[in-house]
């Protein structure tokens, strides 16, 4: 377990240097909700998932999704460390024709589910699908990572309804909580607290956990496994910008620029914590 | 003539495609007494879903179960289905080019008595700006077996406008629809309407009336409203003096827009049919309201009129 959480660690460390890099300096990018989530995203696609990146289409695949669509660069990342394109296609982020949209699109590149970035529609998308596995008599999951500032939307509850009526224990949400929306403090512009009871109202089995400490996180995804007869809802407590010193809990990186001084900063640490690392 | 209602042969097709088919699967917000899906439930009650009045997530759902192999079929009243539901149409659905049919029932007018809230004269605009988008609607039962079958068969978003009430047959026997082609009804020389829907049957009756003052009108049948073969379109006003169009639509952004569209820069004069830029309004009858809003076969033949003496 050790030796895994090390490895976890480590893997998470490089996704945060490619969200740095792909961003690059003076550019926008949503560097915030990326790194608050890819402790989550490394323990999925580097140890949970079943999933194959030579047959992406594999339908005994566990599947990812994004409702929190803007968060793309962290699943950019992973899909490109497991091998499902080349890293250098990262490069070419938002560029004209590039595969990487600013907001996953399953049309252009292998490893994304569906279409999703319009906020509180990702979670509706994950219970069809896993509604869809259940009719077909597959065991594969369905994981789908929802933002506390997408809580707001109307539909993410509409989701919660259908999913929990419909028994779908296929079906594992991870709320990335990080506390920010885009423009402040949750708690202050718009509260979607409290969640926990939220969530259990609604007929979910609810864990909590900190959404940056691998043991727990693995824990929460080996527990969801056994739950049966309702969606799990894993509430990971997340720092916006985590690993990025500068970004740690700043709003304004939400869909922040970093300065050349900024990124060159980032860089260095990221680079010298995956030296010690290793 | 023989009259039938849409929505019961709606939800019959609805039930044989699913006998046939197993990835066929229905979804529907608490209208499936209306939509007629509930035929579909009673038959397939595992392969239906009841999603409660969330069309925003029953729009959703149905991407999730299409991207894994299903063929959904989701149900509403037409201005829920397209306009409750646009956003999640357009990116969920829309964007991907995911297999999802949108049935939209009691189209138009055609809950006469519900009022604004619940008619739908902006659904073609709304359903033909979107990329991958297919449109139909059906002028009767008939036609709607035919569309449903095609949009079926059919990969990728398709969006159906089905009227409420019974509508007289006239789909001919043995025409098999196509998407994209606009089909003849009634051959004529002096004047051709493009209608769609419960118009076509109106523009029928108006050319029997010309047809008594002397005039020969085309009556042509729009039911893909997109794609839309527009060659074929011009072919079939070749000669004659004038164009007509009618729909149960606003007359921005529905055929009048369409058929407009393609005639640009034709010259000759266009008259177009449908609802001028307004809501509707509850009527004790669908005939009042099709009256007060001008979609008759009489303003089929004024425009027809104000053409021939240019």
């Amino acid at each position: 377990m050790e030796q895994l959480i090390k490895e976890l660690e480590s893997r998470a460390r490089t996704l945060r240097y490619r969200i740095v890099k792909m961003i690059g300096p003076e550019e926008k990018g949503h560097l915030g909700g990326s790194c608050s989530i890819a402790d989550v995203v490394t323990a999925l696609y580097f140890h949970k998932m079943r999933h194959d990146p030579k047959q992406p289409k594999l339908r005994t695949r566990d599947r990812f999704l994004l409702s929190k669509g803007h968060a793309a660069l962290v699943q950019y990342a992973a899909l490109a460390e497991c091998g499902y394109f080349p890293l250098s296609e990262l490069d070419t982020l938002k560029e004209l024709g590039s595969r990487l949209q600013g907001h996953p699109d399953m049309m252009k590149l292998p490893g994304v589910e569906a279409n999703t970035g319009s906020l509180g529609q990702g979670l509706s998308i994950a219970s069809g699908m896993a509604a869809a596995l259940k009719l077909d008599g597959l065991d594969s999951k369905v994981y789908c990572v929802v933002g506390d500032g997408e809580m707001a939307e109307g539909q993410i509850w509409e989701a919660a309804m259908a999913a929990s009526f419909y028994k779908l224990d296929n079906l594992v949400a991870i709320l990335d909580r990080n506390g920010l929306q885009a423009t402040g403090r949750i708690q202050e512009r718009f509260n979607t607290n409290p969640v926990r009871e939220k969530w259990e109202s609604f007929g979910w089995h609810v864990l909590e956990i900190d959404g940056h400490d691998f043991a727990q996180i693995i824990e929460a995804l080996d527990t969801a496994d056994q739950v049966q007869g309702k969606p799990v809802m894993i509430i990971a407590n997340t720092v916006k910008g985590k690993g990025i010193p500068f970004a740690e809990g700043v709003a304004s990186f939400h869909n922040g620029t970093m300065t050349q001084e900024q990124f060159a900063r980032a860089c260095q640490l990221l680079e010298a914590e995956e030296c010690e690392g290793r | 003539m023989k009259e039938l209602n849409p929505r019961v042969v709606y939800g019959e097709t609805l039930r044989s495609l699913g006998e046939k088919d197993q990835r066929v699967v229905a979804l529907e917000a608490d209208l499936g007494g209306s939509t007629m899906s509930c035929l579909f439930e009673r038959a397939f009650p595992d392969r239906f879903f009841e999603m409660g009045i969330a069309e925003q997530n029953m729009a959703s759902f149905a991407a999730g179960l299409a991207i894994e192999g299903k063929i959904p079929f989701i149900h509403s009243f037409a201005v829920f289905a397209s306009g409750r539901a646009y956003d999640q149409i357009r990116q969920g659905i829309c964007i991907g080019n995911v297999n999802v049919k949108i049935v939209g029932s009691s189209s138009g007018l055609s809950d006469f008595g519900d009022g604004a809230t619940h008619q739908s004269i902006e659904d073609t605009a709304l359903m033909c700006s979107l990329p991958n988008m297919t449109v139909l609607e059906p002028m009767d039962a008939a036609e709607t077996e035919k569309i449903v079958e095609a949009a079926y068969r059919h990969q990728g978003p398709v969006y159906i406008r089905i009227n409420r009430n019974d509508l007289p047959i006239l789909y001919p026997e043995d025409h098999d629809f196509v998407i994209g082609e606009p089909v003849v009804i009634r051959e004529g020389t002096d004047l051709v309407v493009f209608a769609s829907g419960v118009m076509v049957s109106k523009a029928v009756s108006a050319a029997n009336q010309l047809a008594e003052m002397g005039f020969s009108l085309k009556v042509v049948n729009v039911s893909s409203l997109k794609p839309l073969n527009a060659e074929r379109v011009k072919e079939l006003a070749n000669g004659v003096q004038g164009i007509i169009t009618a729909q149960e639509h606003s007359q921005l952004g529905g055929l009048a827009s369409i058929i407009t569209s393609i005639f640009k820069g034709d010259g000759r004069p266009i008259e177009t049919i449908g609802v001028a830029d307004r809501f509707g309004q509850s009527a004790k009858s669908y005939e009042d309201l099709l009256q007060h809003y001008g979609l008759t076969e009489e303003e089929i033949v004024a425009s027809a009129q104000r053409i021939l003496r240019r």
